[in-house]
């Protein structure tokens, strides 16, 4: 069989195949079929998933499974329709992975909440069971059909992320105004403080939102185009010191801007984990604007010069890093290592397969719907499990980076490189956090923890990522044929109505 | 449930989960080869494919190797590729240096041309300024202002 491939083929055989590769290239794939089959795997993984949990807790299994697991798959196949129509070239993995974490996120949840519900009824007094209220997984599924709804709305209104550029300093003040709302209104009815930290703001009728997770996106449109915009005065002047080109002082102020407002959120919300977040989103944009190393260094040194000022200064940093350092020392103190303790604890019982889904005990973890999150999957589903989760987050970065690296003009490259970076520095800071490898700070794991806000900034967030990448694989526009215009010695003299 | 069934399905699922891993990872590496945007070039190992002779190798993709697009891919299919700020050019430079309708790359024959479409700045092909329509070697660096750009095979 091999003998005839590795011959030359006879001139008679090729000619055909050279006369028709020059007829035109065939369409490019767009994969939207890999990426409708990817979200049935996950709804098909998720219904296992649901049947485990529930076999494991002795509940009954009903084909309301089966039901959850179709109504799952609808909603992301609306998802998928959306992108088919609207974004046609679109990366066939970011949809998929985000479904799958938010399904596995919701498994988690309902998980939770059938063991908070059994605590309850063994000990109607259970502290920690009474504190959780209740099943959260209706509401959270509340929470992500109106994430899909906002995915498909972001995909139909904005057509093209271009124009974006141009709201650019809108978005920045609002977005620096939602950041700094709840730290500036005084009255605690509107922005509560919830667990030491004053990021909430509550509206009547028991809605409250989280405006840091949305002024996120904001302030990277604005960043992005501000960076495009004055790219010039970033790159080109600069002296060379140290074997590295820094820029000039008065370049700097965007940095200081950036630095102030971080240690601002530090100082009056209380949240080490969105400073931290937003500190890096700013110096990694500019990073990749401008290529020097310069800023980074620079950047990296405010922020220890930040936390040094800050670990003297407020008693919540030094605690955080005295239970970071030894969370065994402060286990019994109020705000002490509790938490973390019981986090390792939980991660180290299930070991490398884990314990299986629905036979550990995520429950006696603090908040195990929202920061811990992680900490539950890593009990059950063991080192095996949670590196898989891991791995797509991984995966979801890289897609995003890889669309920044393809798109053709600037401000989406800046966008798509921040948004992406933005949600790996984020499932860093939770899981390094949860994993004792940095200081525990307070931020939602994306799409898989409990929390409205955090998931509908999320699918917005993919949403302009899938439309940016929609933009760097779609296959160039033939260009357009010029109109033909007469010259004008040759056009005829043509009759006017005259205006009246 | 029986001890047994609770380890089996506890496997299983970490199985179908890392299963979904590697469906994602293909679909990962068949993007891998494709340049943005235009046909994905997957290498086919089992079809022998009637190759061309390894002197003439035709320029099959136009990389940015320096400016601020630096690390973009094209990839030629014939179509003639347009460079300039403007935005229906088929590489859109934001660059100072650059005008609206910089230069042109055009296919003649198998070998690609470069032409600047009267520039302020000029269009340089290995330091020499480009003047008429001048045949693009592999990998010869196209400088228009802080851009730089190569065809590769």
């Amino acid at each position: 069989m091999s003998q005839p491939m590795n011959q030359p083929s006879p001139p008679g055989d090729e000619s055909p195949t050279v006369a028709t590769a020059p007829a035109g290239p065939p369409p490019p794939p767009t994969r939207r079929t890999t990426e409708l089959w990817l979200l049935a795997f996950s709804a098909a993984l998720l219904s296992i998933a649901n049947i485990l949990v529930d076999a494991n807790q002795e509940a009954a299994l009903t084909s309301q499974i089966l039901y959850n697991g179709a109504a799952f798959l609808a909603l992301f196949a609306a998802a998928h329709f959306a992108v088919r129509k609207w974004a046609p070239y679109a990366d066939p993995l970011i949809l998929p992975f985000a479904a799958l974490l938010n399904g596995l996120g919701l498994v988690m949840i309902h998980r939770i909440d059938l063991a908070m519900a059994s605590r309850l009824e063994i000990n109607p007094e259970d502290a920690q069971a009474a504190f959780y209220g209740g099943p959260l997984v209706g509401r959270q599924i509340m929470w992500m059909v109106i994430g899909v709804a906002f995915f498909i709305l972001t995909l139909w209104r904005i057509k093209d992320h271009r124009p974006l550029a141009k709201y650019g300093y809108t978005c920045g003040l609002v977005g620096l105004v939602a950041l700094a709302l709840p730290g500036i209104i005084p009255f605690s009815s509107i922005a509560p403080t919830v667990n030491g930290a004053k990021i909430w703001l509550r509206f009547p009728g028991g809605f409250s939102i989280q405006p840091g997770e949305f002024a996120k996106i904001l302030l990277m449109i604005f960043f992005a185009s501000f960076l495009v915009s004055k790219r010039e005065l970033f790159t080109a002047a600069g002296r060379t010191f140290l074997r590295m080109n820094w820029p000039r002082a008065r370049d700097m102020a965007p940095l200081f801007v950036a630095w102030g407002a971080s240690v601002g959120v530090l100082v009056f919300e209380r949240d080490l984990g969105t400073s931290l977040l937003f500190f890096g989103m700013v110096l990694v944009m500019l990073y990749i604007a401008t290529e020097r190393a310069a800023w980074v260094v620079l950047g990296l040194t405010l922020f220890v010069g930040g936390c040094l000022v800050a670990y003297q200064l407020f008693g919540h940093v030094r605690q955080r890093i005295a239970n970071w350092m030894d969370p065994f020392a402060t286990y019994d103190e109020a705000g002490g290592g509790y938490q973390i303790v019981q986090s390792l604890f939980s991660l180290g019982s299930g070991g490398i397969f884990g314990s299986g889904l629905g036979s550990g005990r995520p429950d006696i973890v603090p908040e195990p719907h929202t920061d811990f999150i992680t900490v539950g999957m890593g009990e059950e589903m063991g080192f095996v499990g949670l590196s898989a989760v891991l791995i797509l987050y991984l995966l979801l970065v890289m897609r995003g980076l890889r669309s920044a690296l393809a798109v053709r003009d600037s401000f989406g490259k800046l966008l798509a490189g921040g948004l992406a970076f933005t949600l790996g520095l984020q499932v860093f800071i939770v899981v390094g956090g949860v994993t004792k490898l940095i200081p525990s700070t307070g931020i939602t794991a994306p799409f898989l923890s409990y929390g409205g806000s955090s998931l509908l900034a999320n699918y917005i967030l993919i949403a302009l990522l899938l439309r940016i990448s929609d933009a760097a694989r779609r296959p160039a526009a033939p260009p357009k044929p010029k109109p033909k215009q007469a010259p004008i010695a040759e056009a005829h003299t043509e009759m006017v109505a005259r205006p009246t | 449930m029986p001890e047994l069934v609770i380890q089996l399905t506890r496997a299983g699922f970490l199985a179908l989960l890392w299963l979904f891993v590697l469906a994602a990872l293909r679909v990962v590496r068949s993007d891998l080869y494709a340049a943005s945007g235009l046909r994905a070039s997957v290498p086919n190992t089992r079809r022998a494919q009637p190759r061309q002779p390894k002197g003439a190798k035709s320029p099959r993709q136009l990389l940015v190797t320096q400016g601020a697009l630096a690390g973009t891919r094209i990839a030629l299919d014939g179509r003639p590729i347009s460079i300039g700020r403007a935005d229906d050019s088929t590489l859109v430079l934001d660059d100072d240096y650059a005008s609206t309708r910089h230069a042109r790359l055009v296919l003649r024959g198998s070998d690609w041309y470069v032409e600047d479409l009267g520039s302020t700045n000029g269009t340089y092909l290995d330091r020499a300024k480009v003047t008429g329509p001048t045949r693009v070697p592999l990998r010869a660096p196209i400088r228009i202002g802080k851009t730089v750009i190569e065809l590769h095979s």
